[in-house]
């Protein structure tokens, strides 16, 4: 067991030096020039050698490369003299348009898109396998049919109209969300209740989407396990329906939902770009789709995509940790 | 003496064995087929049995190059075909023919009948005499299939006469020798006697060669001339089929004799049964030396250590034993 | 001599499950009996209808999907039981109490996520007061009784780490914790090779004198049969078509079916190379049963009944001699003909 940590913990590494890479390498070959970008239209080159140094754009990729990592483990400094700007372990870079630390951006957004995911994980985890339970157990009764409804509706919907539509008929025409403090971040630890207004609606727009899904998947797992050989076993034994289910078919059945909901909730804590759009939550996601569409803000863009990834890759060995955990099959491999 | 239709020396197919995931590397190898000699002539059939896990589909397999040998010759008419790349054995496919165990699994569920034993000759690119569809509807009726019933889907027939289907299919292109991977372990009784009975006429009006691959030595003893007993890859014992059920040498083969229930309750109740010890050893980490040795009754330390050869210890009667059976 | 005491009566037990394409009449009209220290096996066909009744008694069958009509008495030390029209709830904690199970495929009858000693203890548990160590010392004792090595070490792993026949030893060992009156064994080793399938029977038969207990053993396999059975109930299309001792059976069978059957598979003890003698065509549809005798489109013999009688009425199961019964309606003259033509074909 020790052994396979080790191997997996290391491949995981790899995969995030490689990923970083690439990205970064990306980057370099985009036919765009981020010097030119740092100022406006007037510009003359003299300025924008000035901030190429400064910004360490003039020495080759791989060197920049190099910093890059340097500056994630030391902290980076750019420009020298009353120039200086310092940021501080680990930094990401520095973003021009914004006049900050790219590291400064994340930490400001990150917590937004963390309560965001958290809320709508709890949300359709709940709501997903419970439905899909509740379906597999009624099966073909009308149980199932209304969730039948409730996937269809939730898989067919895009979250950018369920969203706009939650927003403007229940959110502000019953005011249940306060229009004046959208786009603020409110943080749960100074006033609760304000950070779950802002938030409930937005949890359930992405709730919606992601509960469709694990409703089908829970449904058609427990109807399938029920089924397997070791349920008839377990029936044979004389034991109770609710054990049977709540022991022998849920565990089995379940196990594979773990992987799914793991990698489905690193997958959001990159940012949910069109919830928080809609819902003008500052999230990772907005911070990308800004750098992306409006400042082409290279360095926020690299950081946002290597945190994502990172969440992705470091989901998957906690995903298959978790799964060794659960499928003793998988263990001694 | 003229030279037989199939002739195989020292085949043996080993599979690599590896860690998986990021940094997997070769474990060591699995001796699936670890060395099988045979001769075989037309009309002939050849049992080839042993327990799950012995090599004898692999070797079914390795023999029509399904698989790619890793050592030894398949010698088909006198040329060997083991070297042959895939474009160069097209030619000898027509000629050798494989039925499956799963009559279900091996037919194509969105192909009716009538083009899945009219496959074979599109492959090949042959036109039969009347027609590829009079030669499908003459081969159906030869099977005992309905040639109406051409254009029905393999899921209209039951298990009996999808083997058929694929009976047909196999000997479309009247090939020499067919293998038979537990073509009737399947299907129920009752029916099981309807498909050997069809594959016993058919090898006598076509004069094929039959290399039978089964668990049930029952089956084998009654369609075979000559029977190849195998375990963890090795043969453990070869014999015309009199010799071999009448007088068993290896201990292996006698204990797998005399484990096979007889219907006849008074010969089973009495019946004197070799009860082996635990169960087959896997076969990627088989034991030293006799690969028998972990149930063997008699096994002595030499068997633990050395590798019985196969020897001959009668007219056509081999086996690989240190302390054989009176 | 002791008067014969039936343990379980199953008596006109009809099992039929609606589809889509019509009702399924599984089993129909099943009646026998087997008592403690007996062995009845029950041969057939898939789709005879073999498994279909056991699951019933066992009260297995989802009573909402199947229709389950008739008789079946488990005669407890309380007083007899029957299973098909007794609360569910009764049924089930008569399950591995007074009856046990075991399945055809040993691979995928234990739960692949639990250890074996969890799944032992699990169902000594149900029917026992005590500590979950009193649970593991019980389930490493019958660890042991069943021939598995090393049991106080083993007890720990999980399914994947046994073999093929050392899985049917654990199912055999949680069939018995509880020390059940009947054991019902579904093809317990039709998935096995050889060698480790007399394994298995021995054991089977070991354990059914150690408990005591009646046996019903399904099989395919008219070999294994003919090794354990005391008496044998020969079913076809959902219904028993023969029923006598084992020698009734195999010295004396008495339906068309069971002798074309007997003809019909090779023995590895008789070296004779002549064809076999092959039962034509193939069994009924369960959804469209013939009318008469559903054995009559493949019975070579249903020419010689007068009246035409096999195509129009369904033939009762009559006695035709001490415990044996066959439902067939060729007179006994004509019977004994019909035996020695399919022996002779031989």
């Amino acid at each position: 067991m020790l052994k396979y940590l080790a191997r997996r913990v290391s491949a995981t590494v790899v995969v995030l030096v490689l990923v970083s890479m690439s990205v970064f390498g990306i980057f370099a070959v985009l036919p765009m020039d981020p010097a030119a970008l740092t100022c406006g239209k007037a510009c003359y080159p003299a300025v924008v050698e000035a901030n190429r140094h400064r910004l360490g754009l003039d020495v080759s990729v791989p060197v920049q490369y190099g910093r890059f990592v340097k500056g994630l483990v030391a902290g980076r400094t750019y420009g020298e003299g009353a120039a200086t700007i310092e940021c501080p372990a680990p930094a990401f870079g520095y973003s021009f348009n914004r006049h900050e630390c790219v590291t400064t951006l994340i930490a400001d957004a990150f917590p937004v898109t963390l309560s965001l995911a958290i809320g709508a994980f709890i949300l359709w985890i709940t709501v997903g396998v419970g439905l899909g339970i509740l379906a597999a157990r009624k099966k073909n009764q009308w149980q199932d049919r209304v969730a039948t409804a409730f996937v269809l509706v939730g898989t067919s919907l895009p979250s950018f109209i369920s969203g706009i539509l939650i927003l403007l008929f229940v959110g502000l025409k019953f005011n249940l969300i306060d229009p004046l403090s959208l786009g603020r971040w409110i943080s749960p630890l100074e006033d609760p209740v304000g950070w779950f207004r802002n938030f409930f609606l937005a949890w359930i727009v992405l709730a919606l989407l992601y509960a469709a899904t694990y409703t089908r998947f829970t449904r058609s797992n427990v109807i399938e396990t029920s089924t397997e050989d070791y349920i008839r076993t377990a029936r044979a034994k004389g034991l109770s329906e609710k054990v049977i289910l709540q022991k022998h078919t849920l565990r089995a059945a379940l196990a594979p939902i773990t992987t799914m909901a793991g990698l489905d909730f690193a997958g959001l804590l990159g940012g949910a770009i069109i919830t928080e759009q809609i819902f003008s939550l500052p999230g990772l996601g907005r911070l990308s789709i800004k750098a992306v569409l409006i400042d082409y803000d290279l360095p926020t863009i690299l950081a946002t995509t290597i945190l994502a990834a990172t969440f992705v890759v470091v989901a998957n060995l906690l995903v298959d940790i978790a799964y060794a955990y659960l499928d003793p099959r998988v263990r001694v491999a | 003496m003229t030279q037989p239709l199939l002739k195989l020396e020292g085949l043996k197919k080993h599979f690599p064995t590896s860690t998986g995931g990021v940094f997997s590397k070769v474990k060591g190898t699995v001796k699936a087929v670890d060395g099988i000699d045979l001769e075989i002539n037309a009309g002939q059939t050849i049992g080839l049995v042993g327990e799950s896990g012995c090599g004898k589909t692999t070797a079914g397999r390795t023999i029509l190059k399904l698989y790619e040998p890793t050592e030894g010759k398949i010698i088909f008419e006198g040329e060997d075909l083991a070297p042959l790349s895939a474009k160069k054995m097209k030619p000898y496919r027509s000629q050798m023919q494989m039925i499956f165990q799963d009559p279900f699994a091996s037919l194509n569920p969105r192909h009716t009948v009538g083009s899945l034993i009219a496959a074979p000759f599109q492959i090949q690119g042959i036109t039969p005499e009347g027609g590829i569809v009079e030669e499908v509807q003459r081969l159906m009726k030869r099977v005992g299939l309905n040639p109406e019933h051409i254009n029905r889907y393999p899921h209209e027939f039951s298990g009996g006469q999808r083997q058929r289907i694929g009976v047909a299919r196999a000997i479309a292109l009247k090939p020499k020798l067919i293998v038979a991977d537990e073509p009737v372990s399947a299907l129920d009784v009752s029916i099981q006697a309807q498909v050997v009975n069809l594959l016993e006429d058919l090898q006598d009006e076509f004069n094929m060669a039959y290399i039978f691959v089964a668990h049930d030595l029952s089956v084998v003893q009654h369609i075979s001339d000559r029977v190849i007993v195998m375990y963890l890859g090795k043969v453990m014992e070869e014999a015309d089929k009199v010799d071999l059920f009448s007088h068993p040498r290896h201990p292996y083969t006698k204990a797998l004799l005399s484990a096979v229930p007889v219907p006849d309750p008074k010969i089973g109740r009495t019946r004197e049964r070799i009860i082996l010890k635990g169960d087959l050893p896997s076969p990627v980490n088989p034991p030293s030396g006799c690969v028998f040795n972990t149930r063997c009754w008699k096994a002595q330390d030499r068997c633990r250590t050395e590798v019985p050869q196969l020897m001959q210890i009668g007219t056509n009667h081999r086996i690989a034993c240190h302390f054989p059976e009176d | 001599m002791t008067t014969y005491k039936p343990f379980l009566e199953v008596k006109n037990l009809n099992v039929a499950f609606p589809t889509e394409d019509g009702l399924v009449k599984a089993s129909s009209d099943i009646s026998f009996t087997v008592a403690r220290g007996e062995t009845l096996a029950v041969v057939g066909e898939s789709g005879s209808g073999k498994s279909v009744t056991s699951l019933a008694v066992m009260g297995l069958h989802n009573r909402k999907s199947a229709q389950i009509s008739g008789q079946a008495f488990l005669n407890l030390d309380s007083g007899p039981v029957d299973v098909i029209s007794a609360d569910e709830e009764i049924v089930r904690k008569l399950r591995g109490k007074a009856m046990s199970m075991i399945f055809q495929d040993p691979m995928s009858a234990l739960h692949p996520y639990y250890s074996i000693g969890n799944q032992l203890i699990e169902a000594w548990e149900l029917y026992n007061e005590g500590s979950k160590e009193d649970g593991k010392k019980r389930a490493i004792e019958m660890l042991d009784l069943v021939g598995i090595p090393a049991a106080s070490k083993r007890v720990d792993e999980y399914p994947h780490q046994f073999s093929g026949g050392m899985r049917q030893r654990v199912m055999i060992a949680m069939a018995l914790i509880n020390n059940p009156s009947l054991l019902i064994a579904d093809e317990p080793t039709t998935a096995l090779d050889v060698t480790v399938q007399s394994q298995i029977l021995q054991l089977i038969r070991d354990m059914q004198k150690e408990f005591n207990m009646a046996l019903i053993l399904i099989t395919h396999d008219l070999g294994v049969v003919a090794e354990v059975a005391d008496r044998v109930n020969v079913m076809y299309a959902g219904k028993i078509v023969e029923s006598g001792s084992a020698d009734d059976i195999y010295y004396r069978p008495d339906h068309p079916y069971a002798i074309g059957l007997l003809n019909s598979i090779p023995r590895v003890d008789k070296l004779e190379s002549q064809r076999l003698v092959a039962i034509p065509g193939q069994p009924p549809s369960l959804i469209h049963l013939p009318q008469g005798c559903s054995f009559r489109a493949r019975c070579e013999f249903a020419d010689r009944v007068p009246g035409n009688l096999c195509a129009t009425t369904t033939p009762t199961l009559d006695q035709k001699g001490d415990g044996h019964f066959s439902r067939c309606h060729l007179p006994e003259s004509e019977l004994v003909k019909a035996r020695v033509e399919i022996g002779g074909r031989k």
